[in-house]
């Protein structure tokens, strides 16, 4: 790790204040657990990692009428055992229990999941988000990309969108609050990640001097959720494909739906196909089944994943089957 | 936006900033840097040494570092406390688990800087005047450790579960002890020594 | 003279019993020192920098800058401009400062150019007529690489007979090497190897044809065949991922006088090593080392960086500099396992019996290519043809990992033998069964141990004829896998004194991987001597104790025990011809049992041992019991059997282990409970390797992709399932006297899962690790071949 000033302040202000308009310059420390591994790969080398932990404001679940407020800086462990995230926002909470060890839980905080950084195994070595041969070529493509994207691939990004909890959080409408040096905006979750196009673009919509500062989960509607996840080791693991939906009834047939993957893209995709696929059926096996079709209808494989079309589609009908075996959930809390 | 991102509003110029942000190896112990943000004054650590202390186990510890050393490293190089071993140094495997606010994290992956305040416990502190703690008797009794390197990360990974969940199910167990791993094979013990544990706790 | 053999089972206080390890306290308190734990004051941190490239020549270093850093105590250059390096991470400076960071920040100050060379990554099928003949005349390269890889003398030789050479060889040269440590055999046969000068320009083939061979009559063999089973099978290359990387703390306690705490398999061996590289002699040389974090095959040498690191130390006035390689380094470059492949017709007569075996086989070990692993694995199939072809890549050199080519032989003829077992439409253990005459001097073994793994694991329950017709995606399936080893005990030195007030100590070179080495040398002591093992006091892990075998191969138990029991013997002895006067008895009478010294026929008869002990007058008795030797203490040849209940998720391609279990023969047994770990241990790390453990080199940069511990993927605790562990303990097996055991378990694991998940699904995954994405192509490929 190279080394940096580091500092701690105790309001939000304050630390908008401390960060630099550039990313070389200072980085946001919260739980940690995916910058000291970026900084230690020398993938960004901050000259200032401001501490964000000591912000108060920044902790804690509120549940009210209006939905639950969670303060960034809530970590994973406090989520996983909070009674009114599993009372109210089940499949999130699943979500968040899979997401990690006992131990990342207690250090990783849900901004930080949200603004973690790509796991692309070139973004990793230092060959950048969007890794080009000597040659110009794509060193995605012409390289392994086991792991890699298989929807929103047309760019130079191929990336995955790495957080296992945001698609989730996305099915149920989630949205957040960033705070800056020019006061505080809010931003639907689903729109806050980009596909960058080049270099020097990221792949969310946050500037180097702003921070997450709050999510907001709405009142859960009356509907189902779940959240499955494809992932190779039982124990702690990084999933392969996940899916996350969310299927408001009328009466046994599907009024609207939100499918969401993870891991196919270098957002987390929200899958109109599957979505249109749903509406107005019954959920059954048959109509779980077109509707995982429906999501991968536009997958463009690269060399070596093709294998995670058929993940995808899987996904997704399991967390649709999972949703409308489960029981109804939400409504006025 | 780019032009508004040059200065920060704290009065601190770009230059300054970057004047301060110099780096050189070895650094010399220097005073934090007070630097005005939001109307106050934040102190700014670095990147040289700065005065640290710890409570480690009850006792205090104190050492000049700079700001880029972990918890981990801190423990073992400056404080002899080598029971908490450097394996994977990513949060992955959980050979350098200690209880930081009591509760289990990965020291490779915390600022030594960031744990000042905060209680820490090693697993040295956990078997005392040559007496093991029940759960380390338990490993030695169920042989759940070879080579031992992943051993003290578990046995901390495991006395934090039981204390929260001294009744555990096997599925709890398989569920929440995730975060170690072990390259001889010793899940086998280790799974026996949670079933123990918790079953002589439920009795 | 004591008659060298084990106690009767009923004398037997200790050995066969189920004791906790010794060093257990220690280890679970966090107060075993590792190397890596090693941390004396003013300890200076080493740090390494490596090649970014699979295949570059160093063309310029420059130091300058590092040298001139506060805080920088020593620099190093490893390897010098004009170094052809054949692998990524490869050592090219080291440096010694301070603290870490500060020798981080000396590693980004210095400047190395190189020119990238084109790179080979791949061990894929060598192409149709690829490598076809000898391989050519050595290169200076060849033979350089094949000396610093650890290449066996003999090999070396050979090829330099029947290859020659492209360089002329010089006076000046020979006495380089024989400064390098090159032995006198080797440089005799690059003297009297044929000079090839015009070979050198010509281009070289990354594949290394091995000469065919044959065994009986393999076409008529093919032709008495009723049926014949055709497929390809094989394994990936693995690192071997010790938790405590490899490395050490160097130190010169004077000028010429070296003292190395070292995370090594072997503790005696390492002094010849560094004395060699650091031209003092090998008697000045002193290793310790208290604890190891696993090793596997991988922990023998020095290595570069720990010469590096002597040498750092010396630079920087003696003092200690330590560098224990970073997670990323270790998975790049301390070791691999290498991959085999292979192409295999296997034939049958119909009632089973196993008629004729062809394979072409290939695989890498890095730039010295790798050798063949041993097939047909187990079964001596009459009629033979074989061909193997070593593939040189920039893979990073191999290392032996526990049971070097057994598990890949395993996977290559086991999942080759099920196919065919599926062909016969036989049960595998019927088929398996039927054969087992064809396995040499362990037949009789496997036939004990086949129905006992059998009803252990359910298996007439479990079994099916081959796809399980069952509802829905998750299909289940059973499969097994036979293995052998040799695992005789190495050379080793037991330095055992008495001493008058009745304290006991031993002194041994050896070492304790975590196998329980310690625990057993004591139960072995204890048991023989007629005291607690707490009465003993256990020296090991020090050049200062006498010489022991390095841990590798499983030959430690047998080493160990074997000399322990020897001195214990010769220690009573001398002892008895000192206590017998006052006993009124002949020496021949006593025993030692029960902490006393006593008459065999009258055991009132008796001193305790302390008084025995004070017979010894004013100096202590000191033996030292040495294997080999003769007698009947150890032996050699192992078998076992491992089964696996997998369950495979056919939607997508997910397997879980539902159970496995392992029933192994190892002889006399010294501690039940340590011998069981190891199977178990064998077990978990055989589920790792069948279906996630893969070293992954990227083609275009030809770097590893995944050398962390989060994409190199190791089972954890929720992916480990049921295990049974059956040891063949009976009087028959007991009476071959001890064998070792870290190695044989180990095997089985990967062609038994990969033998369950073709039970399970109905077609074979012919390549481990038994990915989604292999599960899924090989699943596809079934419906393609039905539709």
């Amino acid at each position: 790790m190279r080394a940096f000033e580091y500092t701690s302040p105790t309001t939000r202000q304050q630390a908008v204040e401390l960060l630099a308009g550039s990313w070389d310059q200072s980085a946001v420390l919260a739980g940690g657990t995916d910058l000291l591994s970026l900084m230690k790969d020398d993938v960004v080398a901050p000259k200032r990692v401001v501490n964000i932990k000591d912000i108060r404001e920044l902790h804690g679940v509120r549940f009210g009428p209006r939905g639950m407020q969670i303060g960034a800086l809530t970590s994973l462990g406090e989520l996983a055992d909070h009674p009114l995230v599993r009372q109210h926002y089940p499949a999130f909470g699943d979500a968040v229990v899979e997401a990690a060890s006992q131990q990342i839980r207690n250090m990783a905080t849900l901004g930080g999941n949200i603004c973690q950084r790509p796991r692309c195994w070139y973004f990793r070595s230092g060959f950048g988000l969007t890794p080009k041969t000597p040659e110009g070529k794509s060193l995605v493509e012409e390289g392994d990309n086991r792991y890699h994207a298989i929807l929103g691939n047309d760019g130079a990004a191929l990336f995955v969108s790495p957080s296992s909890i945001v698609p989730a959080m996305i099915a149920y409408g989630a949205r957040i609050r960033i705070a800056g040096p020019k006061g505080a905006r809010e931003v639907a979750l689903e729109k806050f990640f980009v596909i960058p196009r080049t270099e020097s673009e990221r792949e969310h919509d946050l500037r180097p001097n702003e921070i997450v500062t709050d999510v907001f989960l709405p009142p859960p509607a009356a509907g189902r959720y779940a959240h499955y996840e494809v992932r190779q080791k039982e124990s702690f693991d990084w999933p392969l494909v996940l899916a996350a939906v969310a299927l408001q009834m009328n009466g046994n047939t599907v009024r609207s739906a939100k499918v969401v993957m993870g891991y196919v893209a270098p957002v987390p995709w929200v899958s109109e196909e599957a979505a249109q696929a749903l509406v107005g059926k019954t959920v059954t096996e048959q109509t779980a089944q077109a509707a995982g079709e429906a999501a991968v209808s536009q997958a463009k494989p690269l060399s070596r994943n093709r294998y995670k079309v058929q993940l995808a589609r899987v996904a997704v009908k399991r967390a649709i089957l999972q949703a409308a075996q489960g029981k109804a959930e939400g409504g006025a809390a | 936006m780019a032009d508004d991102d040059e200065k920060t509003s704290s009065g601190v110029s770009r230059r300054e900033f970057l004047k301060i942000s110099g780096i050189a190896a070895a650094v010399p112990l220097v005073a934090p840097q007070m630097v005005e943000a939001a109307g106050e004054k934040v102190p700014v650590y670095g990147p040289g040494k700065a005065p640290m202390s710890f409570t480690i186990n009850g006792k205090r510890y104190s050492a000049q570092l700079e700001p880029r050393v972990t918890l981990l490293d801190a423990l073992r190089d400056q404080f002899d406390l080598t029971g908490s071993k450097r394996v994977c140094d990513r949060a992955e495997c959980g050979a350098c688990t200690v209880l930081l606010n009591n509760k289990p994290v990965y020291a490779c992956t915390v600022l030594a800087i960031e744990a000042q305040h905060q209680p820490i416990t090693t697993i040295e502190s956990l078997s005392q005047g040559g007496k093991l703690h029940p759960i380390q008797a338990a490993f030695v009794q169920h042989d759940a450790q070879q080579c031992g390197f992943c051993t003290p990360g578990f046995v901390m990974a495991c006395k934090s579960f039981l204390d929260q969940h001294p009744h555990a199910t096997e599925e709890q167990i398989r569920y929440h002890l995730n975060g170690n791993l072990c390259r001889c094979g010793t899940y086998k013990g280790i799974r026996e020594v949670i079933a123990q544990m918790s079953g002589t706790k439920g009795a | 003279m004591a008659e060298y053999k084990w106690p009767a089972p009923a004398e037997r206080t200790l050995i066969g019993k189920r004791i906790s390890r010794v060093d257990g306290a220690v280890k679970v308190s966090g107060h075993a020192k590792y190397s890596y734990d090693y941390n004396p004051k003013g300890l200076l941190f080493g740090k390494v920098l490596r090649c970014p490239h699979a295949h570059a020549r160093v063309t310029s270093i420059d130091t300058s800058a590092a040298e001139k850093m506060a805080g920088i105590k020593a620099v190093q250059i490893v390897q010098k401009p004009g170094t052809e390096v054949l692998w990524q991470g490869d050592d090219i400076v080291a440096v010694a400062a301070v603290d870490e960071p500060t020798a981080e920040d000396a590693i980004r100050a210095i400047q190395v150019k190189y020119e990238v060379l084109p790179h080979n990554v791949s061990d894929a099928e060598p192409p149709a007529g690829a490598g076809e003949g000898p391989a050519g005349p050595m290169t200076e390269d060849d033979l350089e690489n094949a000396l610093g890889n650890q290449v066996p003398d003999a090999q070396v030789i050979s090829d330099l007979q029947k290859r020659g050479v492209t360089f002329q060889v010089t006076d000046d040269m020979t006495k380089e090497l024989k400064g390098y440590g090159v032995s006198d055999a080797v440089i005799n046969a690059l003297k009297a190897a044929a000079y090839h000068p015009e070979a050198a320009s010509q281009p070289r083939s990354p594949y290394q044809k091995m000469a065919a061979q044959t065994q009986g009559d393999p076409d008529k063999g093919f032709a008495s065949a009723e049926v014949t089973s055709e497929g390809v099978y094989g394994a990936p290359v693995i690192t071997h991922c010790c938790l405590e990387t490899h490395g050490s703390a160097a130190e010169w306690p004077s000028s010429d006088h070296l003292l190395v705490h070292c995370s090594t398999q072997g503790v005696s061996g390492l002094p010849d090593q560094y004395a060699q590289a650091l031209k003092i002699p090998a008697g000045n040389v002193r290793a310790h080392q208290d604890h190891i974090g696993g090793g596997f095959g991988s922990k023998f040498s020095p290595d570069r960086w720990g010469i590096a690191t002597a040498q750092l130390s010396k630079s920087a006035g003696g003092k200690p500099v330590k560098y224990m390689l970073e997670r990323d380094s270790e998975l790049m470059t301390a070791g691999a396992r290498p991959s085999a492949y292979a192409r295999v017709k296997v034939a049958a007569k119909g009632d089973g019996t196993l008629v004729a075996w062809q394979s072409d086989s290939w695989g890498t070990g890095g730039p010295a290519g790798a050798g063949s692993p041993p097939l047909p694995y187990v079964f001596e199939i009459p009629n033979q043809r074989k061909q193997h072809t070593a593939v040189r890549t920039n893979q990073g050199p191999a290392r032996a990992w526990r049971a070097p080519n057994h598990p890949q032989a395993a996977v290559i003829t086991m999942c080759a033998l099920d196919d065919l077992a599926h062909k016969l439409n036989m049960d595998p253990v019927e088929f398996f069964a039927k054969n087992l005459d064809m396995t040499g001097p362990r037949a009789p073994i496997y036939k004990e141990e086949l129905p006992l793994a059998a009803e252990l694991m359910g298996w007439k329950q479990k079994w099916h004829p081959r796809g399980d017709k069952s509802e829905g995606p998750i299909k289940r399936g059973v499969g097994l896998s036979m293995h052998t080893w040799g695992g005789r005990g190495h050379a080793s030195n037991c330095l055992l004194s008495i001493h008058p007030d009745g304290s006991v100590d031993i002194k041994m070179g050896s070492q304790d991987l975590g196998t329980g080495t310690r625990t057993a040398i004591l139960i072995v002591a204890a048991d023989s001597l007629g005291i607690p093992m707490n009465a003993i006091t256990l020296n090991i892990g020090d050049t200062m104790y006498p010489p022991d075998g390095g841990s590798g191969g499983s030959t430690t138990i047998g080493g160990v025990s074997s000399s322990t029991r020897r001195a214990a013997l010769m220690a009573l002895d001398q002892l008895f011809a000192k206590v017998a006067p006052a006993l009124k008895a002949q020496p021949a009478d006593l025993e030692a049992r029960d902490g006393t010294v006593r008459v065999k026929s009258e055991p009132s008869r008796s001193l305790s041992w302390k008084q025995a002990c004070a017979k010894l007058g004013a100096m202590p008795l000191s033996v030292t019991g040495k294997n080999p030797g003769p007698g009947n203490l150890i032996n050699s040849g192992v078998g076992g059997v491992g089964m696996a209940d997998v369950s495979v998720d056919t939607e997508t391609g997910i397997v879980k282990v539902n159970k496995m279990v392992a029933v192994q023969d190892c002889g006399l047994v010294i501690n039940l409970k340590t011998a069981e770990s190891q199977c178990y241990g064998a077990l978990i790390m055989g589920i790792s390797y069948a279906l996630y453990e893969e070293k992954v080199l990227d083609p275009v940069t030809g770097r590893m992709l995944n050398p962390n511990m989060e994409f190199y993927r190791l089972a954890g605790l929720r992916d480990i399932p049921e295990l049974m562990v059956h040891m063949m303990t009976d009087p028959l097996n007991e009476n071959r006297g001890v064998i070792g055991l870290g190695e044989p378990p180990v095997i089985s694991p990967g062609a038994a899962i990969s033998n369950a998940v073709a039970n399970a699904i109905g077609v074979r995954v012919p390549f481990l690790p038994l990915t989604p994405d292999r599960v899924l192509a090989a699943l596809e490929q079934q419906q393609k071949a039905g539709a």
